[in-house]
């Protein structure tokens, strides 16, 4: 059970010890005190550990995660999870912008309100936010879920593919070619699913979603969509 | 009346409305998209050619040519990295997808620049085996589209260049049709089989310098400090983007003039936004004298290289090194006039096919089709690669020499001069046959 302060032990040695871990070690519960809002704090770690950081982080909190599962207590600053591979990252409290950013896999839970941009050009991961999301989110979104207990802030969605947005609350706008879709039963136990995982399953009904996708319309060029272009 | 005794005045195309022009506006009329093509700029442009070396003669002492010593390696990523790149040459291949170019081609350019000590770089598309495996430097392209991204890749990487821009379409993104949208290249770049990609032209997660300091950060945490990072930036502002750069912790700033190429992007991008690479490494070169990193970050600059003259001038202009990407691309195999029937079917002709984006290259190179793509011997295209690489080291040699030069780096302005005075005043040297640099001295 490693403590690792971050007033005495610098960053660097921090991530260093954690990228040296390999996927048989015993140290498997590590806490960070002391985080400060330093940035890219449990950056890059591979190993199915858990890292418990108890304060508030800066820029890239767990980016490139694989594996671990990194619990924030208290508030992230901008692309925590970004590119994240897999694993689980927790914030207990609220994320600044582009939270879960390009990430390909893995489960990140915000429990507070994501600002711009969440899940920009998001690669498979799922994201769930117990809050309400700002302008731009899921811009340019490939693949994955995107889940909002709360509100979507304007431009949801925009040239998105085949990454699915799941909205409780208000959406302020969608983006170009992002359109509201049927929500059938198989995206109902998704959800179900994913609510589940992420801990938010009481009392939330995937009945009260509504589901966003891509109308598929700029995938290809052509002049009547000059316009989007 | 018979009139067949005057004259006729021979027809006169206009200087303003040219074939070409014209062309494009019927085309552009018919079909209502713009025109989209790969390479660089095509138009003229102030070059190197417009550069002359000032050999030695009684006022200055050269090297002997084929027995004294000229070395040629370098360094790139001292200023921070564990783990700098020394390279035997100062000539390097610039980023090029898998996906706009096919596995036999990048495997090519691995073999290539391999043979002659350099480093090749991946592209918007992520890192295949087939590269990685035939570099022995490989750079590691970091882009806004994060396609095929991943810390395994990162860490397996000789280098990270972090993409901001390129000379050929400063301030946009990438691009790649459907027709070259294979189930591989869908598979790592997660999208849909088949449709136009169009890549961001921002970063996801960073905007500004000061937020790119703490991208550089990250992904020196990632990788325990142990990469060089470059930034690599097309040439617009280039005095204030490479002082950011450096103020963001870059350890390598590579400089991309508007001669540079891309797979695929707008023609009226290529040709009218950005600038001409020689008007772009003096101003840069002075931005890192001005903080005191001239040497300790390196500058690469690229666009329009094509021979060993061009290396010497640009590195005589403060370039540590160079990149080439369409000449690589030529000494593979690319429009080759052996092909010229096939170019003719295409509807172009050798040397000017430029329709890289449609996937049809009959050189086998810039394609994602099986069978155009086998047609390119990665071996024996690397050992063209690794060739020409070798002349333009002995070419930029001959000319070091001359001027009494026992490294290819101490080259200096005061070497050249220039034919134009477009070229003086962009490269800020004399006029040749006088002091004059224009803008400078009277």
């Amino acid at each position: 059970m490693p403590v690792i302060d971050l007033a005495v032990t610098p960053k660097r040695d921090l991530n260093a010890a954690l990228h040296a871990l390999s996927a048989d070690t015993n140290e498997t519960h590590w806490t960070i005190a002391n985080p400060e809002g330093q940035h890219a704090i449990a950056a890059g770690v591979d190993a199915p550990i858990t890292i418990e950081i108890d304060g508030h982080a800066g820029y890239y909190c767990a980016g490139m995660n694989k594996q671990a599962t990194i619990v924030v207590n208290g508030n992230v600053g901008v692309g925590v999870a970004e590119n994240m591979m897999s694993g689980r990252v927790h914030v207990k409290g609220d994320a600044s912008q582009a939270a879960g950013a390009t990430a390909h896999g893995g489960l990140l839970v915000i429990d507070g309100n994501a600002s711009a941009r969440c899940g920009i050009s998001m690669k498979g991961v799922d994201i769930v936010v117990k809050g309400s999301i700002g302008p731009m989110s899921a811009f340019m979104a490939q693949a994955g879920n995107l889940v909002v207990l709360g509100d979507a802030g304007e431009a949801l969605g925009d040239s998105l593919y085949e990454t699915r947005i799941f909205v409780r609350g208000s959406v302020k706008g969608l983006g170009a070619d992002c359109i509201e879709k049927e929500m059938r039963p198989e995206h109902l136990e998704a959800l179900r699913k994913l609510l589940a995982e992420a801990g938010c399953d009481a009392g939330v009904r995937p009945e009260d979603f509504r589901r966003y996708g891509s109308a598929r319309q700029l995938y290809n060029f052509h002049v009547d969509n000059a316009s989007a272009y | 009346m018979d009139n067949s005794h005057i004259p006729q005045t021979l027809p006169r195309y206009s200087a303003t409305f040219d074939p070409h022009t014209l062309s494009e506006i019927r085309r552009a009329a018919a079909t209502g998209i713009y025109d989209i093509r790969g390479g660089g700029a095509k138009r003229k442009l102030p070059h190197f050619d417009d550069l002359l070396f000032l050999g030695a003669s009684v006022s200055r002492y050269p090297l002997e040519g084929y027995r004294e010593k000229c070395s040629t390696d370098v360094w790139l990523g001292t200023r921070f990295a564990k783990k700098p790149l020394h390279l035997k040459i100062p000539i390097t291949i610039a980023g090029m997808s898998f996906g706009a170019l096919s596995g036999n081609a990048k495997e090519a350019l691995g073999r290539g620049a391999s043979l002659a000590g350099t480093s090749t770089t991946t592209g918007d598309g992520g890192m295949t085996p087939e590269e990685r495996g035939q570099s022995q430097h490989l750079v590691y392209q970091y882009l806004p589209s994060r396609y095929g991204m991943n810390p395994d890749d990162l860490r397996k990487a000789d280098a990270i260049e972090i993409v901001i821009g390129q000379g050929a379409k400063p301030g946009g993104g990438g691009m790649l049709l459907g027709q070259k949208i294979s189930d591989r290249v869908a598979a790592m770049r997660t999208l849909p089989k088949g449709i136009d990609q169009r890549s961001a032209c921002r970063h996801p997660d960073w905007t500004g310098p000061d937020d790119l300091e703490i991208k550089i950060e990250e992904l020196r945490e990632i990788t325990d400090w142990e990469k060089p990072i470059y930034v690599k930036v097309g040439a617009t502002r280039p005095y204030y983007d490479v002082a950011l750069a450096v103020k963001s912790g870059a350890d390598v700033v590579v400089l991309d003039g508007m001669q540079g190429g891309t797979a695929a992007t707008q023609d009226v991008f290529i040709e009218h936004v950005g600038i001409p690479i020689l008007s772009a490494i003096r101003p840069a070169v002075q931005a890192l004298q001005d903080l005191g990193m001239h040497r300790k970050v390196q500058l690469i600059v690229s666009g329009g290289i094509r021979n060993g003259a061009d290396v010497a001038k640009a590195l005589a202009l403060g370039a540590d090194a160079v990149a080439i990407g369409t000449a690589a691309l030529v000494a593979l195999g690319d429009n080759d006039p052996h092909h010229e029937p096939e170019y003719q079917a295409l509807g172009t002709t050798a040397g000017a096919y430029d329709d890289w984006h449609e996937g049809k290259d009959p050189a086998g190179i810039t394609t994602q089709d099986p069978i155009l793509a086998a047609r390119l011997d990665p071996v024996a295209a690397g050992r063209r690669l690794a060739n020409y690489l070798a002349v333009m080291t002995l070419e930029a040699q001959t000319i070091a020499r001359a001027c009494g030069k026992s490294h290819l780096h101490n080259l200096e302005p005061e070497d050249l001069v220039a034919l134009t005075l477009e070229a003086a005043a962009m490269a800020k040297v004399p006029l040749a046959g006088t002091d004059w640099i224009p803008g400078q001295r009277y």
